[in-house]
C-alpha cells in the first residue's frame, strides 16, 4: 500500500501518564491534574522537564497558560481545539514539528475538572455565536442532542437498535470491571441500559459516557532517540484529521461520518496497513452510537452493518473484537475531553502493561476520535513495529 | 409562549443574521440565496459558503420541508420554557438547506414521528422581538 506522508514512524510515544487520581477530585484543579500527568509521563518516559521544547494542550485559555504552570518555555506550541479528540491531532502535529526539527521532545498534556469544575473554564457560547443563534434556542441539550440525532436516522436508514447501541455499554463495563482505575466496575446488563432513564432519546443514560475530573500526558520523541529511552517505543504509524463542521445541523449525513472515513482513510494509507491488521482498537465512545458509526467509517464493517457486528458482545473481554479495553469513557473516565486516555491505553496495551486486561500479543493499534458532535475526527495508528 | 419574562436562550442577532431575525418576527422564513450558484443556503453569510461570491439575497422560503432526523428530550437546558419532553430535529428545506428546529403539534413520543416525514414552517413568539421557526407535521387528511 502506498503511504501518502513521510511521517511514518518517524516519531514515537516514549512516555504515557495520568492524574494520580481519576473520578470525582474537588481537591484538584484542572490545571493540578495537567501537573501531575505530565509529571508522570515524564518520569515513565526518563526525560526531565528541561528538555521538552514543546507543549500541546487544548484549553478555552490561550496556549501559554499550561507551559507556564509547568514551569516549560517551549519553542514549539500547539492550542488546537477541536473537541475531545484534540489530543490525536496534537500527535499529528507532535510528529511533523519533530519530523521538521521544530521540536525535540514534545509533550502532550490534559486536566480537566470536568465534575468538580475546579479550574474550569466557562465555556458557554456567546449570546451571538451561530450556535445560540441557529441551534440552543430550540432546545438542544449539547452533546446528548447532537449524538442522538445520528442515532435516530443510524436505525431508521439500517435497523439498528437500542440493544445494539446497549451491547456497547455492557462489553465497555466488562472491560472496566477488570481495571481498578475504572470509575464504573459493575457489571451491568441490556435489560440495564435499556431500563436507566432516557437522556434524549434514542439515548439511554448508560449509552452516555461518564463525567469525571482527571487528567493525562503522552510524551514523544524522535524513533531514533526512542530506541536510547527506558520503555519499548510504539511508533507513530499513521495519523489522519477530518474536519466536518462545527454544529450538528451542518454535518454531512446522519447516518454515517463522512469525516471520519477522510481521517480513518488517511491514517490508513499513511500507516500502509488496514483495519485486519489492528490488534486492539479504541473508539472514543462519548454515547454507544459513536463506536457502532466509527467501526462502519474505519472499514472494520460495512455501511449500516455495526449494530450485527458487535452483537454477542463480540467487543466484550473474551470477544473476537477487543474494544475500548480500559473500559472507555463510558465506564473508565470521561473528563471531557477523553481523547488522551485512548492513547495512554494503547500504549499500555502494547506494552504488555494491561493484566487481567491485556491483548495478547498485541502489536498494533488504532485510536479513533470525535470532536465536538461529531465535528471532528482524528485517528492514530501505533505500533511496535516502524 | 409568548411572555416578556422568557427566561430561555435567546439568539442575538449579528449584522449578517439579522435579516433572518426581521423577517422571522413578521413569521417569515428568509434565507440567503447565491445567484451565482443557483443555490440557497442556511445559516446565513454575507458571502456564499459555495463559492464565495457576493452574489447573494434574501428570497422567502416555501417553509415546506422533511424531517432528516430527531431526538425526543425529556426535559429541555435551564430555564427552557417547556417543562415536559418535546421534540428538536434537523429540517430539511424544499429548497436544500437544513436547520435545527423544534418539531411542534404532535405528541412527543417515537410512534409520532419518523424520519422523512413531511413538515411545514410557524412561527413562535418568544419575545416581542425574537420569534423562531418551528416546524410542524403537515396534515395529510
Amino acid at each position: 500500500m502506498n503511504t501518502t506522508s513521510s511521517l511514518r514512524g518517524t516519531a514515537a510515544i516514549v512516555g504515557v501518564g495520568e492524574s494520580d487520581q481519576l473520578g470525582r477530585l474537588p481537591d484538584r484543579s484542572a490545571l493540578q491534574l495537567h501537573m501531575e500527568a505530565a509529571r508522570n509521563a515524564l518520569a515513565d518516559a526518563g526525560i526531565g522537564v528541561g528538555e521538552v521544547d514543546a507543549v500541546f494542550s487544548s484549553g478555552r485559555n490561550m496556549a501559554n497558560e499550561v507551559p507556564e504552570y509547568l514551569g516549560i518555555r517551549p519553542r514549539f506550541v500547539g492550542g488546537t481545539q477541536v473537541g475531545g479528540c484534540s489530543f490525536l491531532l496534537h500527535i499529528e502535529h507532535a510528529a511533523a514539528a519533530l519530523a521538521a526539527g521544530l521540536c525535540s521532545v514534545a509533550l502532550i498534556t490534559h486536566g480537566e475538572s470536568g465534575y468538580s469544575r475546579v479550574g474550569h473554564p466557562r465555556q458557554r457560547w456567546g449570546d451571538d455565536s451561530v450556535n445560540n443563534q441557529f441551534e440552543i434556542p430550540h432546545g438542544t441539550t449539547g452533546p446528548a442532542t447532537g449524538y442522538g440525532l445520528v442515532a435516530t436516522r443510524h436505525m431508521h436508514e439500517y435497523g439498528t437498535t437500542s440493544e445494539d447501541l446497549a451491547e456497547i455499554a455492557v462489553a465497555t463495563r466488562a472491560w472496566a470491571s477488570l481495571n481498578p482505575r475504572a470509575f464504573a466496575r459493575d457489571p451491568i446488563t441490556i435489560e440495564d441500559v435499556l431500563a436507566s432513564r432516557i437522556i434524549s432519546w434514542p439515548l439511554h443514560l448508560l449509552d452516555c459516557c461518564l463525567v469525571t475530573d482527571g487528567g493525562g500526558a503522552v510524551v514523544l520523541t524522535r524513533a531514533e532517540r526512542a530506541a536510547d529511552l527506558p520503555a519499548p517505543p510504539v511508533f507513530v504509524l499513521g495519523t489522519g484529521t477530518a474536519i466536518g463542521h462545527l454544529m450538528v445541523s451542518q454535518m454531512e449525513n446522519f447516518d454515517r461520518w463522512d469525516a471520519a472515513e477522510r481521517a480513518g482513510a488517511a491514517a490508513f494509507a499513511m500507516a500502509g496497513v488496514g483495519p485486519t491488521d489492528i490488534d486492539v482498537t479504541q473508539l472514543y465512545d462519548a454515547f454507544t452510537i459513536v463506536p457502532l458509526l466509527a467501526l462502519e467509517a474505519l472499514g472494520y464493517c460495512g455501511r449500516g452493518e455495526s449494530g450485527p457486528f458487535v452483537r454477542g458482545q463480540r467487543t466484550a473481554p473474551g470477544g473476537a473484537f477487543p474494544l475500548n479495553t480500559n473500559g472507555g469513557g463510558l465506564s473508565y473516565t470521561h473528563t471531557g475531553m477523553y481523547g488522551i486516555f485512548m492513547i495512554i491505553e494503547a500504549v499500555r496495551q502494547l506494552r504488555g502493561l494491561r493484566g487481567p486486561a491485556q491483548v495478547q500479543g498485541a502489536r498494533t493499534a488504532l485510536c479513533h476520535g470525535t470532536g465536538g458532535e461529531w465535528s471532528s475526527a482524528a485517528t492514530v495508528i501505533l505500533s511496535l513495529d516502524r | 409562549m409568548t411572555t416578556d419574562a422568557y427566561a430561555g436562550p435567546l439568539p442575538l442577532p449579528t449584522p449578517e443574521s439579522r435579516p433572518f431575525w426581521d423577517a422571522a418576527i413578521k413569521h417569515r422564513l428568509s434565507i440567503p440565496y447565491c445567484d451565482r450558484c443557483a443555490r440557497w443556503f442556511f445559516y446565513p453569510r454575507p458571502l456564499c459558503p459555495f463559492c464565495l461570491g457576493d452574489a447573494v439575497t434574501w428570497r422567502d422560503a416555501s417553509g415546506r420541508g422533511a424531517l432528516v432526523t430527531f431526538v425526543i428530550n425529556p426535559r429541555g437546558p435551564k430555564n427552557f420554557p417547556i417543562t415536559g419532553p418535546y421534540v428538536v430535529g434537523i429540517v430539511e428545506l424544499a429548497e436544500g438547506p437544513r436547520m435545527m428546529s423544534r418539531i411542534v403539534d404532535v405528541e412527543p413520543v417515537p410512534e409520532r414521528l419518523t424520519c422523512d416525514m413531511p413538515l411545514e414552517v410557524g412561527f413562535e413568539d418568544l419575545t416581542p422581538t425574537v420569534s423562531v421557526p418551528v416546524f410542524r407535521p403537515v396534515d395529510r387528511t
